[in-house]
């Protein structure tokens, strides 16, 4: 075959893994969060279904399209059916540039561990969640529900409101970068083998940028309207905000996009200023063993309990989930997976340590009065993150 | 490796396509499934149980409309930053320091407003306790 065959049946092959991933991930994500918030709240959270209730996911699922679908006469009917397919089309396309891994070989073609490298790919990922806001607009005035409009009403000021202080401290480690390519941007940050990566290279570390960090955190939460933002579905006061009128697999829609935006906002907090795949210190110094070291303890820890156990259920799952432990860490130490499974395992605990915060704030904070929630943003995060860019600016014609 | 523009957005292209495809099949998969049992009360608006009056499409607060204006207005500023964050260092390297007061200036200028329409009250979303005392 020619190189560009080849090229097309790569790229496909790709695209069929990531999205078979993301999708796993998104379901998955939501048993996680129930699973952390129920311990958060010390009770057991989902657990009948399947062994701790890993199968909930697809229970959820078989309910949500089994339950009927209705139609309201009183919509605006073409808007009302654009707007979960809006939402959820936008917030499933940004995953198309986030990269993944440095570069590899496949059967001696050699390829990114990335769909595509659009030199404009910050851009491309800050239009796709700009274009989400119309799903949730749309959604609440089409609905014709007055609970309904004032969540899309709500909610739409906050995700612009909240957009500007996002744009401005994105600029910042991209300034330090000097590039909107997202590979790139890794790269400066140590991702280039050139010279080799430590912690002190990220763009976190440079100056003072952990404050543009924690705007961009406080940020990345108001845009995907998750707790203490989540004023479009606050319960108390406006039943379920925008997507009231809304019933299965439409209702859902809206979750699924809410939590593939948390993906793509945690892989950006990542890429920007975690150092993307970037190991903390070099493999000289042993950082390609902590995942074997986690896999093999989390592993232990399995087998052990299955070999106690406290419940008559966990005698076969645990066991069995410390042997697939045991060997994802034994998979590490081989040689052929060293070069693109490292990465991945740095990119992926990152991407998860942000996404755990976003679940653990959800089990601790209260949510935002209104008119805090749009003072916040103007007055406190738009000044910070403009002083922030200004000061990078100085830092980096001075320093460097 | 991608050798022409066309190959750099063919993935984009796919995924798009993917994203749609999976977006509309969620919407058909419940139209088909689902059960349909349609009765008066449920082509109602849900207002809490009670039966409503009129519909949604009523005026709304002006405020909405502000903060929309003032996020155009602002937004527009992000954008001209990130042409200049690009190519930051290397406009640094040909012209010390000029890049940075250029930029600083029209920063300057921007804040200015900022603090001009903070001070006419346009950021508070309500009366804020300090003007409810001054009166």
């Amino acid at each position: 075959m020619d190189p560009s065959t080849w090229f097309y049946a790569i790229s496909l092959i790709k695209i069929l893994v990531v999205f078979g991933v993301l999708m796993t991930t998104l379901a998955y994500l939501q048993w996680v969060e129930r699973k952390v918030i129920a311990h958060i709240q010390v009770r057991p959270g989902p657990y009948f279904v399947g062994p701790h209730g890993l199968l909930q996911p697809l229970a959820d699922v078989i309910k949500l399209i089994t339950k009927e679908d209705l139609l309201p006469p009183y919509v605006n009917k073409p808007l009302y059916l654009a707007a979960p397919f809006i939402a959820v089309s936008m917030a499933l396309l940004s995953i198309s540039v986030i990269p993944f891994g440095p570069e590899i070989d496949v059967f001696g073609y050699h390829t990114y561990m990335q769909l595509t490298d659009l030199n404009i790919g910050v851009l491309f990922v800050l239009a796709a969640s700009s274009v989400g806001v119309y799903g949730v607009a749309l959604a609440g005035w089409s609905s014709n529900n007055k609970y309904a409009l004032l969540g899309a009403l709500r909610s739409s000021a906050q995700m612009i409101s909240y957009e500007l202080p996002l744009s401005l401290t994105i600029a910042a480690p991209l300034l330090i970068s000097n590039t909107l390519s997202l590979r790139k941007l890794v790269e400066t940050q140590g991702g280039n083998p050139a010279h080799a990566g430590t912690l002190w290279n990220w763009n976190l570390f440079h100056g003072w940028q952990w404050i543009g960090f924690l705007v961009f955190l406080i940020s990345a939460f108001a845009e995907t309207n998750r707790i203490p933002f989540d004023l479009a579905e606050a319960e108390n006061e406006l039943v379920a905000g925008f997507h009231t009128e809304y019933s299965s697999m439409k209702f859902a829609s809206f979750f699924m996009a809410e939590y593939a935006n948390m993906i793509t906002v945690s892989a950006m907090a990542v890429l920007l200023f975690l150092g993307g795949w970037v190991a903390p210190w070099p493999a000289e110094y042993g950082s390609g063993l902590v995942p074997v070291a986690v896999f093999a303890l989390a592993g232990l820890i399995a087998v052990y309990h299955g070999l106690h156990p406290a419940r008559r259920r966990d005698r076969f799952s645990l066991p069995a989930a410390g042997l697939v432990f045991l060997f994802i860490a034994a998979a590490f130490l081989a040689p052929f997976t060293q070069s693109w499974l490292l990465p991945l395992f740095w990119f992926c605990a990152k991407t998860g340590a942000i996404l755990f915060a976003f679940i653990w704030v959800r089990g601790t904070l209260p949510r935002f009065r209104y008119d805090q929630l749009m003072g916040f943003a103007w007055k406190y995060l738009f000044p910070v993150a403009i002083v922030n860019l200004l000061a990078t600016g100085l830092g980096v014609a001075l320093f460097g | 490796m991608p050798n022409s523009y066309t190959d750099v957005y063919f993935p984009v292209l796919v995924q798009a396509l993917i994203a749609m495809a999976t977006a509309a099949g969620l919407l058909a998969v419940s139209f088909l499934l689902g059960k349909r049992v349609r009765n008066r009360v449920k082509d109602m608006p849900y207002e809490s149980g009670i039966v409503p009056t009129g519909d949604a499409r009523h005026r709304f607060s002006v405020k909405f409309y502000l903060v929309a204006m003032l996020f155009i207005v602002f937004d527009m500023e992000a954008i001209f930053l990130y042409p200049w964050v690009v190519v930051y260092r290397e406009l640094n390297s040909e012209m010390k320091m000029f890049p940075f007061v250029e930029m600083a200036v029209f920063v300057f200028l921007i804040l200015a407003g900022f603090f001009y329409i903070w001070k006419k009250g346009a950021l508070d979303w309500a009366t804020s306790d300090v003007a409810e005392r001054k009166r």
